[in-house]
């Protein structure tokens, strides 16, 4: 398994590396402009400068708590309120509607809002995290619900199973695939607008060191930092398709 | 109007005392359904699903029911699996008037009704899971059932794996682990090719005849039903109701190569030439259908 996993992987690395020299080569000669464009050698360099000057591993933690708070809310809540809708039909066809374009808003434009509530502080960053994650994992928690299959219910009714029973032995397991999609699309916008409110109120942890670098102007240090970012995110996608494949093994 | 309620009421008591003492004099009998009906409300009215259906089964039979596609077949084995009420009528399991799911009845479905996020033993062994029986003891007996459907080797793999022949026999097995009585299969080989359809058969009547299973399979095939079945009701396109029943007399333990003899080729054209007639006006009935809605 291992053996079939390196190939795309090195494969991968190996186009990154390519543009990352590619780039330089333009850079050098003069094609790209670089005071819009770092060297991507010099964007490297940065990351030890980054560590040690800036406090990326302390800004990280600080990026990550307001993260995990704001996601611990998105999953809660998206799995809560799902259940809700799903056995409520009432209270679906009226919010149903609502909550999808509640997804397709740009919500980060209400930050002046939330402000305004809690100052500029933690918690305006995972309230924002949080709203912009909600709608979108709220949706696709709802589907999950309402498309598993009939023959499957079926099966439980035959089995004389509880509604509790129903419900964590067949209708949560079957939702799952469904559930964890819209949590990690939620998360990308909780993790979105996260960052992007950091940078806005200019509070936090990475999002607030790219606007200081941003506006120190070391261009390497900002796109070092969007790096890392990025990496970050990787992880925690792979994360989450780990405890995907634990809590539901085959699909 | 409280007088003829009070006279409707009377009339239930006699008819479901009736059914019990049926049931209880006659013990070898496993399972009665007495006179159901089942209407559905639609756009374009009241359709009568199926109408003053009634039989019986004995313990240890094998029956079918055959009929063109509309014939409330279906709906039969939803009423009889419990799975839907509002029907007039009785069914009476072992004696007891049911209205729900009952424990003596155990039910094979026509879709894909494995979990598939559960392994081959984890699947069987769901209903003794549920039940809270211990995981050692109800591995042991779901490993037997596995064994049983012919799957030893494959406890462990997922539904994704394994063919949809197999994925069947994982929910017969997961079926008679909790031992039902009765045992109700809706067209369970309907999504299968015909080589499996048929050695599928023979598995199924080998582990029928083995358990002496009480067991009611619903099927459009009448190849199928004359294989294995010990008699066959034949409904009638809607409203469905039972035309007629065919004893099958071909002797038993059966395999497959039944299928060759001259005794099974005539009650194949038996059962045909009655289902012709009820196929042929649901055929009608879907062109009329459609013309008008083309109109």
């Amino acid at each position: 398994m291992g053996a079939v996993r390196i190939p795309p992987i090195a494969f991968g690395l190996g186009c990154v590396a390519l543009c990352f020299c590619a780039v330089e080569a333009m850079l050098a000669i003069g094609v790209l402009n670089q005071f819009v464009i770092p060297f991507p050698s010099a964007v490297l360099g940065a990351f030890g400068r980054l560590f040690a000057e800036e406090q990326l591993l302390h800004r990280l933690l600080v990026t990550g708590a307001e993260a995990l708070a704001a996601s611990l809310l998105v999953i809660g809540f998206s799995i809560g309120g799902g259940i809700l809708l799903h056995k409520h039909r009432i209270l679906r066809l009226a919010t149903e509607s609502w909550i999808a374009a509640a997804a397709a808003a740009p919500i980060v434009l209400a930050y002046p809002l939330f402000l305004v509530i809690f100052g500029r502080s933690s918690a305006t960053i995972v309230a924002m995290g949080f709203v912009a994650g909600l709608a979108p994992a709220l949706l696709k928690t709802l589907e999950g619900f309402q498309a598993v299959r009939k023959t499957l219910l079926n099966v439980g009714h035959s089995y004389n199973l509880s509604s509790g029973q129903l419900f964590w032995k067949i209708q949560f397991p079957a939702a799952i695939p469904t559930i964890f999609t819209g949590i990690r699309l939620g998360l990308i916008f909780t993790l979105i607008n996260l960052i992007g409110v950091e940078f806005l109120i200019n509070f936090g942890g990475l999002g607030q060191l790219i606007n200081d670098l941003a506006e120190r102007y070391d261009l390497p240090g900002v796109f070092a930092t969007i790096i890392f970012v990025i990496l970050v995110s990787v992880v925690l996608f792979s994360a989450l398709e780990w405890i995907e494949r634990w809590l539901r093994p085959s699909r | 109007m409280s007088g003829s309620h009070s006279e409707d009421e009377t009339d239930m008591r006699a008819s479901s005392a009736k059914l019990r003492l049926a049931a209880d004099t006659t013990d070898e009998i496993d399972l009665v359904i007495q006179d159901v009906s089942m209407r559905f409300n639609t756009r374009e009215g009241t359709v009568t699903a199926v109408d003053g259906v009634s039989f019986e089964i004995k313990r240890g039979e094998f029956v079918s029911i055959i009929g063109p596609s509309g014939c409330g077949k279906s709906t039969v084995f939803n009423i009889l699996g419990g799975l839907v009420g509002g029907y007039d009528g009785s069914v009476v399991v072992g004696g007891e008037r049911i209205s729900g799911p009952h424990a003596s009845i155990g039910m094979v479905f026509q879709e894909e009704s494995t979990f598939p996020w559960r392994t081959v033993i984890d699947n069987v062994a769901f209903p003794l899971e549920v039940k809270g029986v211990p995981k050692t003891e109800r591995y042991a007996v779901a490993r037997k059932f596995i064994d049983m459907v012919g799957l030893t080797g494959f406890e462990q793999r997922y539904p994704s794996e394994l063919s949809g022949g197999m994925r069947q026999r994982v929910a017969i097995a997961r079926t008679l682990v909790f031992e039902p009585k009765i045992l109700l299969m809706d067209e369970p080989f309907a999504a299968l090719d015909e080589q499996t359809r048929v050695l599928l058969g023979d598995k199924v009547l080998k582990i029928q005849q083995d358990l002496r299973q009480t067991t009611l399979l619903i099927t459009h095939n009448i190849t199928e039903a004359v294989q294995l079945s010990d008699r066959v009701l034949i409904m009638t396109f809607r409203p469905g109701k039972v035309k007629r029943i065919v004893d099958i007399h071909l002797p038993r333990p059966r395999q497959g190569d039944v299928v060759g003899s001259d005794a099974f080729g005539r009650y194949v054209a038996e059962i045909w030439n009655d289902l012709r007639e009820e196929a042929s006006r649901g055929m009608a009935e879907a062109e009329d259908s459609a013309r008008l809605r083309g109109a």
